[in-house]
Formats: structure tokens, C-alpha cells, sequence
């Protein structure tokens, strides 16, 4: 493929994951809604559109169309700048996800995935490490002290839990022997799913994740009972929107680094045995990608509407004393199934 | 071979100009900012250079754990940032002449260094070749770091520690 031709590739696969994202994001918002009313025993949204499905667009003209107040005593270009850095890191992280495995289009093969580089793995880690900056500054800038109670809560949770994730993803790469997404999922061929082999280590893993995007059980960076809204308190209108949508971003990533990482990707087992044509296999591979990833993101909306929120301290010492010591052993673990069964 | 010189021009003047801003920066949030901004620049020649490896974890440890704890730092002090720092000029004559000599030594060793050049391509990933060194013939030395970092993680604890009696 010339020059030319990758940068062309790149630059659809990039539109159509943009748009994508876009929509997912905004109806993952009228799916938390619609499953929490469903939790709550009530109807959730049904007035716009058919049974409520435009609601996600009249919810965002609405932020879209209110007033942007900074508080006096925020920092300006701080307090402008922080959404951002949220929503860049939100949707950065999408380019090493790999959809489906190479299709053959038009004659060229197409890989589906955005980027897929060789320390795919390290990229996600790094760019995790990035979106605390955007919670700190947000928090910090707004001039609030809910604001800032709520970002530094945040930063120190995110901190914590990077740990016992990047322990976890150990267990994933010791048996992968590649950092590269697309070789990860390419080893969990069949049956042989990290979430089968290494139960201890997705179990750490998803509770990170929750940590990591701030979800109810974690979601004390803006426990609403003791700071208001949290880091998010002072930001409105357009800032506000992309807050938010950072956070279900931050979910839907969260649901589809599980899914590579732990469920298979996409991965169907038997299907080479079903003797189907080669684009048939594809589709149907793609398919069952977005499955687990929309069933991933059904369980965190459960969760959130099915547990209270733990205390801080309980947090951490879920983080610390429990996540951490299990990751540590799910390592040990995986490091004794290739001694003895040479995977 | 152009337009990667642009390429390495740019991260380099974006390491430099923000490492400038961090020195004479009077704000102490502005100066832990462009600190970002200098580690991401470093980042980038190391991208450059074929350093994959290097670059991410410069990143995830720079950026991602250390600025972090010093932004935490400044965050948690109150009014820090009404303090202007001082960034007078003290000492002229000998920081003149420490920084001449330090930097005649680094321009002597840039062009008297018979620089070893490598026949080989730059591999597409270092990652498994550095795994493998550090595993093999730095395993020692591997090992010692771990303990030094263990032992500095137990002293931070018991020094933060408070006394129960």
C-alpha cells in the first residue's frame, strides 16, 4: 500500500469511528436512562420520538444552547482547557481498538483497527494515565472547593487503581507474549478466553475499570450526598456536555478493553468449524465485538443502579489491600498455567 | 531525510521553549504545566529515534505518575499559587562559569564522541528485544532496582505513618 493509500485508510477509519463513537456515546446515554428507569420500576424517557429514542439529541441542543458561565474565581484558561484534555483522551484511546480481524475490501486488506501498533497496550496505559489531567485541572481551576475536594478524590483514586490494572494486564500479556491488541485477541482463539483462564485477573481488571472511569460504586469524585456535582460543579453548558460525554466515552472504552483484553474480542469459538464464507465470517466476528461490548456496558449500567457507594476509605482499601494482593496473585497464577501446560 | 529534520526541530523546540517556561516561570502552576509539555517533547524525539518502548513509558511515568504527585503537591497548598517565586539573578560570575564549562564539555563530547553507528535498521519494536536484556544479562542489576524501589515504598509508608501511641 503506498503512502497515499494508509493515509486515506486512516483517515475514513478514523471518520467512521468518530461518528460511531458519537452515536454510541449519545445512546448510551438514553440506555443508562432508559435501564435505570427499568431498575426504578418507571417509565424513563418516552416524549421525544418513538419511545424516547431522539432524546439523546434534544438533551444535547439543550447543553448545547445554555448559557457557558466561568466562575470568577476560576482559572480561566485551565478551566477552558480541562474538558478538553478529557475528551481527547476519551477518544484517543479508540485507535488501537480492534474491531474485527483483516477484511478484504475492494481488494485491499483492510485491517479494523485505526492504529495498530505494536505497544497498543502501553499506549492505552499511557493515555489513562492522561485523563487524570483532566479531572485535576478541572478540579483545581474552577476555584471551588467542592470542585477540588472532588478532582483531587478523583486523581488519588485513578492513581490507586492504575496499579492493580496494569498488574492485571500483565496476567494478559505474559500469555499473549505481545502488546500488540489485534496478537491479544489473535491468542484467545477458541475457548481459551482470559476471563476463562485467568478468572482472578478479569475480576481485578472490571473493578479497575469501574474505579477508572469514575462509576457508581467509585463514582466519589462526584458523590453528589457530601460535593454537589464534584470536579464537574462550576462547568456548564458546552464544558459540561463534554464532561459528560467523556465519561460514557471513558465507559464504552472501558467495555471494549474487556472485551479485547478478557472476553475474545471478537472472537467466536467453532465458527472456522460452521464452514462459512470468508466476508460471512467477518460480519458475523464484527458482530459478536459489538455484542459483548454493548453487554459489557448493559452490566455497568447494573451495577451502578443495583449498588450504593462504598466510603473513601473503604475505596482505598479496596484498592490497596484487596485488588492490588489479588492482581499479584493472578500473575503467579498465569505464570504456573504456562509452566505446566505450556500455553 | 527532510522532513523528519522538521519533525525533530519541532519536539526540540518544544522541549527547550517549554523547559525555558518552567524555569522563569513566576506562577508555579504554569511552570508544573509546560513541565507536561517538556516531557512530551522528550517523548516525541525518542519516537523519532526509534525508541518506542522508551517514549510510552517516558510518558506513563513522567507524565503520568510523577507531574501528576507534583501538580497533587501544589494543589493541596493552600495559596501557593498568590507566592511569586523569586527568580532573580545570584552569583553571575560563577553560575557563568559553571554553565560555560558544563557546556563546553557537552558540545566537546557531541563532536569528539566516535559515535557508534549501528548497520543495522531500527527494528519496528524494541519492546521484546529489552524484555529479554533486562531478563538475561541485567538481571541483577534488575533485581537490585526492584529491592531499592520496595525498600524506598516501605520507608515513604512508615515515614507517613502515624504514631499510634
Amino acid at each position: 500500500m503506498s503512502l497515499l493509500e494508509t493515509v486515506i485508510f486512516a483517515v475514513i477509519k478514523m471518520l467512521v469511528i468518530v461518528v460511531v463513537m458519537f452515536l454510541t456515546v449519545a445512546y448510551s446515554v438514553y440506555f443508562e436512562r432508559k435501564i435505570s428507569a427499568w431498575a426504578q420500576n418507571r417509565m424513563g424517557p418516552n416524549r421525544v420520538g418513538y419511545r424516547g429514542l431522539l432524546q439523546p439529541f434534544a438533551d444535547v441542543f439543550k447543553l448545547l444552547v445554555k448559557e457557558d458561565i466561568v466562575p470568577d474565581a476560576a482559572h480561566k484558561p485551565l478551566h477552558t482547557l480541562a474538558p478538553f484534555i478529557a475528551l481527547f483522551v476519551a477518544f484517543a484511546t479508540y485507535a488501537v481498538v480492534p474491531f474485527g480481524p483483516s477484511i478484504n475490501l475492494f481488494g485491499y486488506d483492510v485491517k479494523l483497527v485505526v492504529a495498530d501498533v505494536n505497544i497498543g497496550i502501553l499506549y492505552v496505559l499511557a493515555l489513562t494515565s492522561l485523563g487524570v489531567y483532566g479531572i485535576t485541572f478541572a478540579g483545581w481551576s474552577s476555584g471551588s472547593k467542592y470542585s477540588l475536594m472532588g478532582g483531587i478524590r478523583s486523581s488519588a483514586q485513578m492513581i490507586s487503581y492504575e496499579v492493580s490494572m496494569g498488574f492485571s494486564i500483565a496476567g494478559v500479556l505474559l500469555l499473549s507474549e505481545s502488546l500488540r491488541p489485534i496478537e491479544i485477541v489473535n491468542a484467545q482463539y477458541g475457548w481459551m478466553w482470559n476471563a476463562v483462564l485467568q478468572p482472578i485477573g478479569f475480576i481485578t481488571f472490571v473493578v479497575s475499570a469501574f474505579a477508572e472511569t469514575n462509576r457508581l460504586p467509585f463514582d466519589l469524585p462526584e458523590a453528589e450526598p457530601e460535593l454537589v456535582g464534584g470536579y464537574h460543579t462550576e462547568y456548564s453548558s458546552f464544558k459540561f456536555a463534554a464532561f459528560f460525554l467523556a465519561e460514557y466515552a471513558n465507559m464504552i472504552i472501558a467495555s471494549c478493553l474487556i472485551v479485547t483484553l478478557y472476553l475474545g474480542g471478537w472472537q467466536i469459538p467453532y465458527i472456522d468449524k460452521l464452514g462459512l464464507g470468508e466476508t460471512l465470517t467477518v460480519i458475523l466476528q464484527v458482530g459478536a465485538f459489538i455484542f459483548k461490548v454493548v453487554f459489557m456496558l448493559f452490566f455497568f449500567i447494573w451495577v451502578r443502579w443495583s449498588i450504593p457507594r462504598f466510603r473513601y476509605d473503604q475505596l482505598m482499601n479496596i484498592g490497596w489491600k484487596v485488588m492490588f494482593p489479588l492482581s499479584l496473585v493472578n500473575i503467579l497464577w498465569v505464570a504456573v498455567l504456562i509452566m505446566i501446560f505450556n500455553l | 531525510m527532510e522532513f523528519y529534520d522538521i519533525i525533530f526541530y519541532l519536539f526540540a523546540l518544544i522541549t527547550i521553549g517549554s523547559a525555558f517556561v518552567v524555569v522563569t516561570s513566576r506562577n508555579i502552576v504554569y511552570a508544573a504545566f509546560s513541565l507536561l509539555f517538556t516531557f512530551f517533547g522528550v517523548a516525541g524525539i525518542y519516537v523519532l529515534l526509534g525508541a518506542d518502548f522508551l517514549a510510552i513509558v517516558q510518558i506513563m511515568v513522567y507524565v503520568g505518575g510523577i507531574l501528576i504527585l507534583l501538580l497533587f503537591g501544589v494543589m493541596l497548598t493552600n495559596k501557593i499559587t498568590s507566592v511569586e517565586i523569586r527568580t532573580g539573578t545570584v552569583h553571575l560570575l560563577p553560575a557563568a562559569i559553571g554553565i560555560g564549562i558544563l557546556f563546553g564539555a557537552i558540545i566537546s563530547v557531541m563532536l569528539w564522541t566516535n559515535w557508534n553507528i549501528s548497520p543495522e535498521p531500527i527494528p519496528p519494536s524494541t519492546t521484546a528485544n529489552i524484555g529479554r536484556e533486562l531478563i538475561t544479562n541485567y538481571v541483577l542489576i534488575f533485581e537490585l532496582l526492584g529491592m531499592l524501589l520496595l525498600i524506598a515504598l516501605i520507608g515513604a509508608a512508615s515515614i507517613a505513618r502515624r504514631d499510634k501511641e
